[in-house]
């Protein structure tokens, strides 16, 4: 657990050193991004006092920090505005304090990642074991040529294509996103492309990772053991080799959704998801950097749990991990 | 090594299809359909689908956020249009079509201003009947307060300064925040001598006031409604709409303010029930929407996707306008950089310069725009067809002779290298770049891109050190006008008194005592059009110093809805339409 607060306290220190040091070595002022277009002295130092730029970084840095945890007080002349923990800050483009931005962004990344997750794992190792039993047959060959195709086109071909047909041409799904709480059924109907083409992509992935690891297993002598000891096919395959397939599964995974959860920037820009690929996304695009240094956070929150996840869960699956 | 190229080759094949289906999909039979549209450039030749019928939701569709509601901290120009939904000034532009919306007619004011004391004084009378969303009536007071959160400038960032710099140059007053006097209306500059009464002092005369105050920084603000920097995420209506939700990056939604007495505004017809602007961060995805009806104008008015234009040109032209915006694509060339602060260096790029080809790295003349010869667009007052360099008269090809004898008389016979920065986040500025450099290289001049990011434009186009330093010749760009005069184009590009040192615009570094002169001329003049025609002196003199090279007169391609009323396309707001007179059919 210490590991993990001293990780994510370094990718912290990290990011905001990369927004706020790097560019003041370049030459650039946050307060300019800030400013906008006619950036007088004046105007810039007024920003820059009301930010706290003129600070050491390490001294901005506390005050970051201690915003995450206790909240902090942003003061501009007699006017003071308290940002309860935990404090993100304040958006320079909308003025809307940043976490409550990132709540509302993240049940919809959630949402897309569960889905495409169920759907990829159920298709890719399923795809990927069949194959793998029959290695050589047509059903092999085709479904890894489908799991080349998944894996060599991108999203931004994919998703547009998927729009194009389903969506504008034969007006089959609807894709302007609710929440789930707002239209359940609006919910799902807008959210079934993009899992569908996101798990198409994954699954690919999954379904090559399972189809070599299957095979490497079933080669194994523990596997001609348990053969020998006249026990059934579907005990062999489903009690001994697909244990050890879920290790390197569950690896895969776990950089996986720790890694869409932080934002699916791809998909969601592409079905205009407003979750936090698109947050981060308009961010950047916006220079907005109290914003991107939020979803950057959350996402390195994201890829450690899910790894802390994977580690547990490879106790639970191999009891090699337990024991030793 | 068999298996492995044959899974390639049906990937590809499925790869192929899939895109044909797509096409298939979208397509549809027919070819050169005019649609359900009111036709091709309806509502550039005058008002589209004219009529006054109430009620409906009209719905913009955007992909890039608003830079802020609030009106005095709006820049972008479509920001600026859409504002006059819920924000009104003394004085705006007139919704007519084309150039006769550049004429100022009084909004808030019973008229335009009386200007006395050798055009440093303007007097207004508001109107009866204004009011709030509230029902309270907009005072001269609350004009007053709104003009001035302006010198607010750390709480209230990011609009333009005009009235700034023309009401209080020295920078005295410190905004209504850091205000000691009760009321907060301590801007000496403006008296509000009774409650429907406005006069403003200018320090000097500047024949542009009154474009300065039809900006969206000429709002009216209720001081108790006043919540600083968070007044972007409600402004206080003023106009016949008022905010309903907001939600940056996702939607806004404007509904009637029931208070709005359309007696009272001369301006606006206030004919949808509804406005909502839904933003989608794709593109492609945007065109789609708007052609299968969804929505009804895309908002920022950047034209359409090739893909999406190509598919509206050819099933649905009547939906399609080829709008002019008040743009002009053009070079700067460095004339502080060796050997370009040689006029005869700089005549040998722009003889050398194919024009057609930087024309269709922009879209060709549908989406790209026109061929342009000459510095001010053609809403401007001043505009002319000034073409020094016979740029027209050969078709926009280069004069492959003409520039090598240039060449000669700047005492490069063999040509010479220099550097061309463009904004990499503007692809195509990058194409026209290396477009130009590829036509440069015949006549022996080796050109060198140099991509930037647009966010450090400022520090490196906007620095003259950085652009000496690093032998930056020539900078690839654009330029819209703040308001369409000659003051509110060209002035911060090209007058001598306007070189920073940061945040530069006048990146040629143009000096000129005539040229600075032109401009204080222009400024003392109230009458558009003798304004218009010290501008237009001022234009040609900087064609022939070649101290930039324009090219293009930007167009675009925009979709107009089935279901649009009263649509046609204003300069004064950039060639988009008036948003404020739109209507839907249901």
């Amino acid at each position: 657990m210490f590991a993990v607060v001293v990780m994510l306290l370094v990718v912290t220190l990290t990011t905001f050193a990369i927004f706020f040091v790097i560019p003041k070595w370049a030459g650039a002022d946050p307060a300019l991004l800030f400013v906008g277009k006619q950036a007088d002295p004046a105007a810039i130092e007024g920003i820059r006092q009301k930010l706290s730029l003129g600070d050491p970084v390490l001294v901005q840095f506390w005050h970051f920090v201690q915003g995450l945890f206790v909240g902090r007080d942003y003061a501009n002349g007699t006017d003071v505005t308290h940002c309860p923990a935990p404090c993100f800050g304040y958006s320079f483009r909308t003025e809307q304090a940043v976490w409550p931005q990132l709540t509302d962004a993240m049940p919809v990344t959630l949402s897309l990642a569960a889905g495409a997750c169920l759907l990829w794992l159920v298709g890719g190792i399923t795809t990927g074991v069949v194959s793998a039993l029959r290695r050589g047959t047509l059903w092999d060959r085709s479904a890894m040529t489908v799991a080349l195709a998944g894996v060599s086109l991108p999203i931004y071909f994919t998703g547009l294509l998927s729009l194009a047909i389903f969506s504008y041409s034969l007006k089959w799904v609807n894709v302007d996103y609710k929440g789930l709480g707002d239209d359940p059924a609006m919910w799902f109907e807008s959210l079934i492309l993009p899992w569908i083409t996101l798990a198409f992509l994954y699954a690919a992935m999954y379904a090559r990772l399972t189809r070599a690891t299957m095979l490497e297993i079933m080669g194994e002598d523990y596997i001609r053991t348990a053969r020998a000891k006249g026990l059934r096919e579907r005990v062999v395959i489903g009690r001994h080799a697909m244990r050890s397939t879920w290790t390197p599964v569950l690896t895969l995974l776990g950089l996986d959704l720790g890694a869409l959860l932080g934002g699916a920037v791809l998909t969601e820009t592409t079905y205009n998801l407003p979750g936090l690929g698109r947050l981060a996304v308009n961010a950047i695009t916006e220079k907005d950097l109290p914003v991107i240094l939020g979803v950057t956070l959350i996402a390195a929150v994201f890829i450690v749990v899910a790894n802390l996840v994977v580690d547990l869960l490879y106790a639970v699956i191999d009891p090699r991990v337990r024991l030793g | 090594m068999k298996r492995s190229s044959r899974s390639r080759r049906i990937a590809g094949a499925a790869a192929v299809v899939g895109a044909l289906l797509a096409t298939a999909a979208c397509g549809g039979g027919g070819s050169d359909d005019e649609g359900s549209g009111a036709g091709f450039n309806a509502a550039v030749k005058g008002v589209a689908a004219k009529s006054a019928k109430k009620g409906g939701t009209l719905k913009f569709i955007n992909k890039q956020e608003f830079d802020s509601l609030d009106p005095q901290r709006q820049y972008y120009g479509f920001a600026w249009d859409f504002s006059r939904f819920y924000a009104r000034q003394l004085i705006s532009y007139t919704p007519k079509p084309g150039n006769a919306a550049n004429e100022l007619t009084p909004d808030l004011a019973t008229s335009t201003g009386k200007i006395t004391n050798g055009g440093k004084t303007y007097t207004y009378t508001l109107r009866d009947g204004i009011t709030w969303e509230d029902g309270s009536p907009i005072t001269s007071k609350d004009v007053k307060y709104g003009i001035e959160r302006i010198w607010a400038k750390d709480v209230v960032s990011g609009g333009p300064g005009y009235l700034r710099q023309v009401l209080d140059p020295k920078g005295e007053y410190k905004g209504p925040y850091k205000d000691k006097s009760k009321d907060k209306l301590g801007l000496k500059a403006i008296q509000t001598p009774d409650d429907k009464t406005i006069v403003f002092n200018l320090a000097k005369p500047n024949g542009d006031f009154e474009q300065m105050l039809a900006m969206p920084t000429g709002s009216p603000v209720k001081a108790d409604k006043d919540t600083g920097a968070k007044y972007t995420n409600r402004p206080f209506s003023s106009g016949p709409y008022k905010v309903q939700s907001y939600t940056p990056g996702k939607s806004l939604s404007l509904v009637r303010n029931t208070s709005w007495k359309k007696a009272s505004d001369p301006i606006r017809p206030a004919l949808p029930d509804k406005v909502t602007v839904t933003f989608n961060s794709n593109l492609e995805a945007i065109d789609r929407l708007l052609i299968k009806g969804d929505y009804d104008v895309f908002l920022s008015a950047t034209g359409m996707t090739p893909s999406g234009r190509n598919d509206a040109l050819k099933h649905n032209k009547g939906n399609v306008d080829n709008i002019t915006t008040s743009f002009v694509r053009y070079v700067d060339f460095t004339t502080k950089v060796k050997p370009l602060d040689n006029i005869h260096c700089r005549k040998a790029v722009i003889y050398g310069t194919d024009y057609k080809s930087l024309q269709t790295t922009r879209g060709g003349p549908q989406a790209g725009g026109d061929i342009a010869t000459n510095m001010l667009p053609k809403s401007v007052k001043g505009s002319d067809n000034y073409d020094p360099y016979g740029i027209l008269k050969r078709g926009g090809k280069a004069d492959v002779a003409k520039a090598k004898d240039e060449l000669k008389q700047c005492g490069k016979p063999g040509g010479f290298s220099t550097s061309i920065v463009a904004r990499n986040d503007q692809p195509a500025e990058v194409d026209a770049a290396e477009a130009l450099q590829a036509s440069l290289k015949k006549v022996g001049i080796s050109l060198n891109v140099e991509p930037i990011q647009g966010s450090t434009s400022a520090s490196i186009t906007g620095s003259p050190a950085v652009m000496k330093k690093r032998g930056y010749g020539l900078s690839m760009t654009g330029w819209g006008p703040d308001f369409p005069t000659g003051q509110g184009f060209s002035q911060p590009l090209i007058d001598g008194r306007f070189i920073e040192q940061t945040g530069n615009y006048n990146v040629s570094e143009t000096n000129n005592a005539e040229i600075n002169k032109y401009f204080d001329d222009a400024l003392k003049e109230t009458d558009p059009s003798k304004a218009g025609a010290i501008y237009q002196k001022m234009n040609h003199k900087v064609s022939d110093l070649a101290v930039q090279m324009p090219f293009i007169y930007e167009k675009n391609i925009t979709w107009r809805s089935s279901r649009l009323t009263n649509a046609f396309t204003s300069a004064a707001y950039n060639g988009r339409y008036d948003y404020s007179q739109l209507g839907v059919v249901k």
